[in-house]
């Protein structure tokens, strides 16, 4: 069952009752809010303002919003720059254009530079719809996660991207936050625990757990209910720190369950799953289904008929729970 | 006749660039690997900076309001750390660790193993933007400091050096030099034939920059041209510096096979020769007929 601790919305699976709002609105609040708190933070934007929603932060503080235009590689080093020098810089673009056309200047000169630069990479996912495959980034968690230094995370929903921000502007590190352009379900609250590299158990279970990222979570959790149902207990596991991942609450879920599920957006080679599969096959080698991209580009449609097309729905995650549940020996 | 600069002083630098120099080819023997031509060219311009133009601290690298020195072609960094030891950055022994496992002196300077070395750099076309990020944080906050950036001519090919020459351009930063090593070589050949760098005046005037060209191992020429720069309000300055790579050793000059390699280990025979580099230190020692006992 859903766990108290975690102080989720009320009526958590009825998803016509929950406000919608992408994880990208999160991100433009958290930039406001850290720049409230801290002048040193500053906000470069690639012609992408409205759009990343670093607009609010270039309202509320037009001196420390830095526009470059098409430039991507460009804000990386600027940012770099600025973050030498002693500002907390954060950069808006779109996933695949920023980390994903930038990947080396971030490499050299945000991480073997060792400066904290803040990237927000939106539009990250099949969600991103209708723009179709070129700008539905699918490779971004992986492009970060191999680089030292860089902290990663995903957002589940708006609040938790709001928290995130904050938490990444003053964590010191080099930083990717991968965001979202759909409405996805607000379905934490304020109170919701968050502290960067610590998983969260949003629901309680014996038989297996899914581990998942991002706005897909709430697909696990109305699986889950759904599993519950039918008579398979199953816990559901918020990883929003992909990258230092929080190895303890993962190995500990899988000594209870015995079977694991890893549900992102992303694709299988390289993502959240592969990063549970690396903990776990050192500690404590467990049967994993993969749900996310399956090796695969995406295409245009609406978000939904996306996520459902490439095997990330509700019906999806169940069947590869009872499969996980299936290989236990 | 410079205006910034005496004859005495400017002769006095003339002699720590060869010296520099001498050190040089003596780190690159050592490591067995390393860029000769871009350094033995640069070796005047990285002496005017820190005798004479930088404001800096060797015993206080990290000061605040220090002028930040951004060497975006990092692959010269050996004639920058032979320079920086003898302003007294580190012990000149050191050098010879170069290259070497557990050494401060990587192949490509990392700002975080070398105080003084402001930012990681090597791979090309990085630099600029870096430098302009300071400028601007500077602008920010009313700092007096200058940002100077070092750069290639082959990593002008680079779209991400236009893209920072567009951001300078367009904030103004006029607290921002950008030196450019013509030198004219790269390391597959000669720059023209590569990728045809000119008309690189008009180039940087129509990206909104001042753009000034000099003779870069005539140091007076540049001290001038670093002090101009600093005059002017409106735009960020270039300065075209046409060095000669391998400045000072007649075998090396104008010769791209150079680019990449140090004495003594070069692919060809010419490159082979054992007493290389003892020859190459005997001639610089004679420079201008400075020794010339030695030379016979």
């Amino acid at each position: 069952m859903v766990n108290k601790e975690a102080r989720l919305v009320e009526n958590i699976l009825d998803k016509s009752k929950l406000e919608m709002l992408a994880t990208r609105v999160g991100y433009g609040k958290g930039l406001v809010q850290a720049g409230e708190k801290d002048d040193r933070v500053v906000v470069l934007c690639a012609d992408l303002t409205e759009s990343t929603n670093s607009h609010w932060f270039a309202e509320k503080f037009p001196e420390r919003f830095i526009q470059v235009g098409v430039a991507e590689q460009n804000m990386a080093l600027v940012a770099s720059g600025m973050a030498n020098y002693g500002k907390i810089p954060f950069i808006s673009s779109y996933a695949t254009f920023s980390p994903g056309r930038n990947n080396e200047q971030i490499r050299t000169n945000i991480c073997i530079n060792n400066v904290p630069v803040k990237i927000a990479g939106s539009h990250a996912g099949i969600s991103v719809g209708p723009d179709g495959a070129t700008h539905q980034a699918l490779e971004d968690i992986a492009l970060m996660r191999v680089i030292p230094r860089m902290v990663v995370i995903v957002p589940c929903d708006a609040i938790e991207a709001q928290k995130a921000t904050f938490a990444a502007a003053f964590n010191g590190q080099p930083t990717y936050i991968r965001l979202g352009r759909a409405k996805s379900p607000v379905f934490t609250t304020q109170d919701t625990p968050f502290e960067l590299g610590k998983a969260e158990i949003f629901r309680d279970g014996k038989d297996a757990v899914i581990i998942g990222c991002g706005m897909l979570l709430h697909n696990a959790l109305v699986a889950a209910e759904e599993l519950a149902g039918e008579g398979i207990d199953c816990a559901v596991i918020n990883s929003h720190t992909i990258k230092p991942i929080d190895e303890k609450t993962i190995i500990e879920a899988a000594q209870k369950t015995g079977a694991v599920v890893s549900v992102e957006e992303h694709q299988v080679n390289g993502g959240l799953g592969s990063a549970v599969a690396e903990v776990l096959s050192k500690n404590y080698p467990v049967p994993q289904e993969f749900i996310g991209i399956q090796d695969r580009f995406g295409e245009s449609g609406n978000p939904n008929e996306l996520v459902e097309a490439f095997g990330m729905g509700v019906g999806s995650i169940k069947e590869a729970v009872k499969k996980a549940i299936s290989r236990k020996k | 006749m410079s205006q910034y600069i005496s004859d005495k002083k400017a002769e006095e630098l003339e002699i720590k660039a060869n010296e520099a120099r001498e050190l040089l080819i003596e780190m690159l023997t050592e490591a067995g690997s390393g860029h000769t031509a871009g350094s033995l060219g640069m070796a005047d311009i990285f002496t005017a900076m820190y005798f004479h133009i930088l404001n800096h601290d060797p015993k206080n690298p990290e000061q605040e309001d220090r002028d930040r020195l951004i060497l975006s072609n990092g692959h010269i960094t050996p004639i920058r750390y032979a320079v920086m030891a003898m302003a007294g950055y580190f012990p000149i022994e050191e050098l010879k660790t170069l290259r070497k496992f557990g050494t401060r002196l990587q192949g490509h300077p990392e700002k975080d193993r070398l105080p003084g070395v402001e930012t990681t750099s090597g791979p090309l076309g990085s630099g600029l933007g870096q430098a302009a990020g300071y400028a601007y944080a500077a602008k920010m906050d009313g700092k007096k400091f200058r940002t100077y950036c070092l750069m290639s001519d082959g990593e002008q090919d680079a779209g991400a050096t236009w893209e920072s020459a567009m951001f300078a351009g367009k904030y103004k930063l006029s607290n921002l030099t950008a030196i450019i090593d013509r030198n004219n070589i790269q390391i597959d050949g000669m720059t023209e034939n590569i990728m045809p760098l000119e008309n690189l005046h008009a180039k940087y005037e129509a990206f909104n920059w001042h753009v000034l060209e000099i003779d870069g191992n005539n140091i007076e020429a540049f001290v001038d041209a670093a002090n101009e720069a600093a005059a002017i309000y409106e735009k960020p300055t270039v300065i075209i510096a046409h060095t000669i790579p391998g400045k000072g050793i007649k075998e090396i000059e104008f010769d791209y096979r150079w680019h990449g390699i140090p004495p003594g280990a070069g692919p060809e025979d010419i490159f082979k020769k054992s007493e290389q580099a003892q020859k190459f230190l005997a001639e610089l020692r004679t420079l201008d007929g400075k020794i010339e006992s030695e030379h016979q």
